[in-house]
């Protein structure tokens, strides 16, 4: 919403400057988004006349001329080269050291090809009025009298341009009018009253019937529908100062009839139509579109309606989109005589589902779909009727008037009380009536107990927190004292959850493993989705913003994998990044889960990337993230030793190389492994990646021990150690061996440690290995006799032959 | 007898040169076997004090040990110096050149994504307050997105939300993403009976991308629920937080009237530029308000015993204005480089006691 400090002094009797209107009017509400101020950027160009045109000694296309730039002052001598330089032409002229915002420079004294120029004279184009740069500005030759003063004054140009931002609770904001209304009331003066009008309503009755042909259930679409035709005018341009009031807008002026109802609109939130009456084919009426009906709008484009959308038609069809936009046939022209008028109450709620439907944003829409002023349909006509009489003459009929304005009464039951009680800011009574007056509230009764009754044009006001509203933002919000939140006990106790706290957790130790975190795209690509298990259609977009973000993803790997890639793409290759957030199985709230994933590639590996002279990284393998995944586990209070480790990764892993960590056959608790060769050709990422995903929710609940730590046991005794090699079939998983053999005795045995695995040599040709384990025995009470430890170690390998059919290494 | 002795000034003197022309420690210990040793000269000295008639052999017994004790500490003082010269010897061979790289190791590699640094502050700071951490779903309904929240459909509220939505279910229905983390409101205020204080970050997201808007982004909702607090507590809230959280003793802020459908008071609040550094400006940081009535009758609360306050504010924003980083698109890119350098050490633990940011 633009508009000028001149046209907001039409309503608002005001002394003050327009940074300080500008200011109030941020403060309560009206953010403004910028002033122009042309007299910052145009007050030096000067109204000058053209006393002497003569050719330039040195160049073909220049004139010297001598300028009058003020009365009795010497002539100042001009290199122009605009060829309609001429003595006698009133035009413009800027000083040396004027900015020219039209070709952003600053007139330095020089000479042109050796006549030294005093200034400039300027074309529209410089000056940034208009496109034209063809020549300097041609004034009327009357202006000559004018010859001194500032251009922007003689051409009422000098008028500060104020752009409000208004939030959609505001229609009355959407004329100016409404705007003087808050500023008066915040203290920044006066609101004037209404002007008064000319006799506008005529003798004659309106020939021009009006129907409003809707079902009982639809008839809020269309209330009211005010109109009158006004014969014989004369149209044309508009008067000047309309122009530049619309044009400060940023409206482009049309035809004075035209032209009233966009100031109207602007002036009062009032948006109304003109139809050339002789394109009108019998009653006007308002009702529903029709399916396979269609119409050329203003703007020159076709339209098709439905039977949701209200439009306004005539016995030849349709005229317009009720409330949005009109009809390119009937719309008025400067040929037009004789006009129609229409102003009408307009349902927001249909107004703005059409208008997104058809895909019309316009001025009329944006205040139809806000709430229009319901009483507002005649005083508009008459004031449309009122400028038209004043521009384009002509002869006004009675108005008519179908239907009857949708006014539902407000009255709010208000105890000033509650203004302190939700703002704690304390105001007298008085303030408060005060403030509710001015704004165009009725207050009744004693302030325990007011009625308040709402302005017709105030549809966003409800209930008695908007009234608190109303009075806190003019009475200003510095005026209410910061207030200390209480404290809810003493010293601030832990607030996060267990599993927020294992989030933080996971996060920072991933970090301290050489992870770089990384934060992804909620929705990937679909094709990626589905490759990960996931692009079901429940979980695609309906309008997504490209296909590269289309479908929520089920993990976290596509997006890092994808990041891999860019990073490679930008020489980094060995990468190793992690995410920690959230992914979908389904579209319900627990189908979203929270995961930790990360993903090495190349080289990187905890120690180190790349080469090294001491030695090089190797390329990255599953053990690099299963140890990730056992660290992170350990950091969250889970024992992975504890858990299972199976072969079932999903199919995204490689299906040798992988593994799947699990509490039981159902609770899986992180997957790792290398990526598989096809996935990671499917995603075009280098090979060597390995990943893993903890899934943060399946993690048993960490068992609330005692603060106090047990009483640390040790022993004095020394411990023991075996070494015991076997050699069993291929497929045979260490952890089988491991597990048997600390199984054999859990009070003695400490640690069964695997350092070394063989499957080269004879052993291959047998499809055997041989997996040597170290176990250390602690001794609790005594020393233990060679006895005891070869019982025991008897004991392991009978164990581990019956658990893996395996044999003692000869 | 006086030849005797005289042998044995000799053999002395004989032996100590011997000591201290050994070249090494092998020439040493043969030296030493053949004084000291069994069959050595000293020791076969001691083996002839039988045959001395006893008035000699105290005297000739003491002169030997004298001389075994000399020869002792002769053996000893060579061994120390031969040792001495044989490490300097092995020292001379042993040099690394300790200006070769070492690895820094993945402590010094390992980087907090700046958002998840900046919300760890956030929570630091709001825990003191007394305010918990609550979660919602990033997919939502209408209902818990936009009707509980007082916005209700064809509201041009609405449509400044520029939402994703999913296809359209059989009976119309349709789901979206979350456009705010305002649903974690609803979703807290149905669950929970006040007194209620939170804290609700997480994912939004909105049909938007350019410079500054990223179809995805963090929002951290604040919602506090009781019988007394107003706008001077949602304030003063708001002032300490920002104080807090820039780690300055002073912040300029500017509250401004605004509107949104699910408060009511509504402000938006600017903060002077002072606080990073570039004064003269104001930055819009948040929106807030007083608990729209109607939202509170939504959660079956009644408004006229319940009151309280919400905000909403941009946890990307307050990462960029308080890390002077330029562009929000970078936040999503997996970056390598970028993270590396506008990410945080995992050390980086922000505490309010050790402070959010050193």
């Amino acid at each position: 919403m633009k508009f000028t400090l001149s046209w907001l002094k039409d309503h608002l009797d005001t002394d003050k400057s327009v940074d300080e209107l500008a200011t109030t009017l941020s403060a309560i509400g009206l953010e403004v988004e910028g002033v122009e101020d042309p007299a910052k950027m145009l007050g030096a160009f000067k109204i000058a006349r053209i006393v002497e045109a003569k050719k330039h000694p040195n160049a073909d296309k220049l004139q010297v001329v001598q300028v009058e730039i003020a009365k009795g002052q010497p002539l100042m001598e001009v290199v122009c080269g605009a060829p309609n330089a001429r003595a006698g032409l009133v035009s413009v002229f800027a000083p040396l050291g004027t900015y020219i915002p039209g070709s952003k420079i600053t007139l330095e004294k020089k000479p042109v090809r050796g006549v030294v120029s005093n200034g400039m004279m300027c074309s529209a184009a410089e000056l940034e009025l208009s496109e034209e740069s063809d020549g300097i500005l041609d004034l009327p030759a009357e202006w000559a009298d004018k010859v001194g003063e500032a251009y922007i004054d003689a051409a009422g140009l000098n008028d500060p341009i104020i752009e409000v931002k208004l939030t959609p609770n505001r229609p009355d904001c959407t004329g100016v009018r409404g705007i003087a209304r808050d500023l008066a009331a915040a203290g920044m003066g006066t609101l004037k009253p209404e002007p008064k009008l000319g006799a506008v309503e005529g003798k004659s009755e309106c020939p021009i019937d009006i129907k409003l042909e809707f079902s009982k259930e639809t008839a809020n679409a269309c209330p009211i529908f005010a109109g009158r035709l006004v014969k014989g005018v004369k149209n044309g341009p508009s008067p000047a100062w309309v122009q530049n009031r619309l044009k400060a807008a940023g409206l482009r002026p049309i035809n004075a009839l035209v032209d009233v109802t966009n100031y109207i609109s602007l002036d009062r939130g009032r948006p109304l139509h003109v139809y050339d009456a002789d394109k009108l084919r019998g009653a006007i009426r308002a009702r529903l579109g029709k399916a396979g009906e269609n119409f050329v709008a203003l703007d020159g484009k076709e339209y098709a309606v439905d039977d949701t959308m209200c439009v306004i038609a005539d016995d030849n069809g349709l005229l317009g989109l009720a409330g949005i936009m009109g009809g390119e046939a009937s719309g008025s022209t400067e040929a037009t005589t004789n006009v129609f008028i229409e102003s009408a109450y307009f349902d927001p709620l249909r107004t703005a589902a059409t208008g997104r439907k058809v895909g019309l944003q316009t001025d009329a829409r944006y205040r139809f779909e806000r709430g229009v002023d319901p009483a507002s349909e005649r005083p508009g006509l008459d004031l449309a009727t009122d400028m038209i009489l004043q521009f384009c003459g002509g002869e006004p009929t009675k108005a008519k008037v179908a239907g009857k304005e949708p006014i539902e009464e407000r009255v709010i039951p208000f105890s000033y009380a509650r203004v302190e009680k939700l703002s704690g800011v304390k105001l007298t009574d008085d303030e408060i009536a005060k403030t509710l007056k001015a704004l165009g509230f009725t207050v009744a009764g004693k302030p325990d107990a007011a009625k308040v009754t709402v302005p017709t044009w105030r549809p966003d006001v409800h209930g008695s927190a908007d009234l608190v509203e109303e009075v806190v933002r003019i009475a200003g919000l510095d005026r209410i004292p910061a207030t200390p939140l209480p404290r809810t006990g003493g010293i601030t106790r832990a607030v996060l959850t267990d599993k927020q706290k294992r989030a933080r957790r996971a996060r920072r130790l991933l970090a301290t493993r050489g992870f770089v975190e990384a934060v992804t795209w909620s929705f990937i690509p679909k094709e990626e989705a589905t490759h990960f298990g996931g692009g079901a259609p429940e979980l695609d977009l309906g309008n997504p913003i490209s296909v590269e973000m289309s479908s929520m993803r089920p993990s976290l790997l596509p997006g890092l994998l994808t990041a891999v890639t860019r990073n490679r793409n930008r020489g980094a290759s060995d990468v190793a990044l992690f995410e920690l957030g959230q992914a979908y199985r389904g579209e319900k709230p627990e189908d979203q889960y929270l995961s930790a994933a990360g993903v090495r590639a190349g080289t990187s590996h905890l120690s180190g990337a790349g080469r090294h002279w001491d030695g090089n990284a190797k390329p990255v393998d599953a053990f690099d993230v299963k140890a990730d995944v056992f660290a992170a586990l350990f950091s969250l209070g889970v024992d992975p030793t504890k858990a299972q480790i199976t072969r079932d990764a999903p199919h995204w892993y490689h299906p040798g190389r992988s593994g799947a960590l699990k509490l039981g056959p159902k609770t899986v608790l992180a997957y790792f492994g290398e990526i598989h060769p096809a996935t990671l050709k499917a995603l075009d990422v280098e090979a060597p990646v390995s990943a893993f995903e903890i899934f943060l929710d399946a993690l048993p609940p960490e068992k609330k021990k005692s603060r106090a730590k047990p009483a640390l046991a040790v022993s004095d005794l020394l411990p023991v150690t075996r070494d015991l090699a076997f050699i069993v079939p291929k497929d045979v998983p260490a952890g089988d061996v491991v597990k048997a053999a600390a199984n054999s005795d859990k009070v003695l045995i400490r640690a069964v440690n695997v350092f070394d695995v063989f499957e080269g040599g004879s052993l291959a040709a047998e499809g055997k290995k041989s997996i040597a384990i170290e176990v250390t025995l602690q001794p609790a009470t005594e020393t233990l006799t060679d006895q005891a430890i070869e019982t025991i170690t008897q004991k392991i390998i009978t164990d581990v032959r019956k658990a893996t059919g395996g044999d003692l290494r000869s | 007898m006086t030849e005797t002795r005289t042998d044995l000034t000799k053999l002395e003197s004989d032996l100590l040169a011997e000591i201290s022309g050994a070249g090494d420690l092998a020439a040493l210990d043969a030296v030493r076997v053949s004084t000291l040793g069994k069959k050595g000269r000293v020791s076969e000295l001691m083996s002839k004090l039988g045959s001395l008639p006893p008035e000699e052999r105290k005297s000739f017994g003491q002169t030997v040990n004298i001389l075994k004790t000399k020869v002792a500490e002769a053996l000893d003082a060579r061994k120390s110096d031969l040792e001495a010269a044989a490490l300097d010897e092995r020292l001379k061979t042993e040099r690394a050149d300790v200006t070769l790289p070492v690895r820094l190791g993945p402590v010094a590699e390992g980087r907090i994504h700046p958002v998840s640094q900046v919300l760890d502050e956030v929570i630091e700071i709001f825990a003191d307050m007394g305010f918990s951490v609550a979660e919602g779903p990033d997919i939502e309904t209408d209902e818990m997105n936009f009707d509980k929240l007082n916005i209700p459909a064809e509201h041009p509220a609405r449509q400044d939300h520029d939402t994703f939505y999913f296809s359209p279910k059989a009976d119309g229905s349709r789901l979206l993403l979350r456009t705010h983390t305002s649903p974690v409101q609803i979703r807290t205020m149905v669950s929970q009976k006040p007194p209620i204080r939170i804290i609700a970050p997480g994912r939004v997201y909105r049909m938007d991308s350019d410079q500054t808007h990223t179809p995805m982004f963090h929002q951290v909702e604040g919602l506090v629920i009781d019988e007394t607090t107003h706008m001077g507590h949602l304030k003063w809230v708001l002032q300490e937080f920002c104080k807090a959280f820039f780690e300055v003793d002073e912040v300029k802020m500017r509250f401004r009237a605004s509107h949104f459908p699910f408060t009511e008071p509504s402000m938006e609040v600017d903060i002077g530029a002072e606080a990073i550094g570039k004064p003269g400006q104001w930055l819009e940081i948040l929106g807030c308000g007083m608990v729209h009535p109607n939202v509170l009758r939504n959660c079956g609360l009644d408004p006229e015993k319940y009151q309280g306050f919400a905000f909403g504010v941009g946890l990307d924003r307050l990462t960029m204005l308080k890390y002077g980083i330029p562009d929000l698109r970078s936040f999503f890119s997996g970056d390598l480089k970028w993270l590396s350098h506008y990410g945080f050490s995992m050390l980086d633990v922000p505490t309010l006691g050790g402070g959010l940011s050193s």
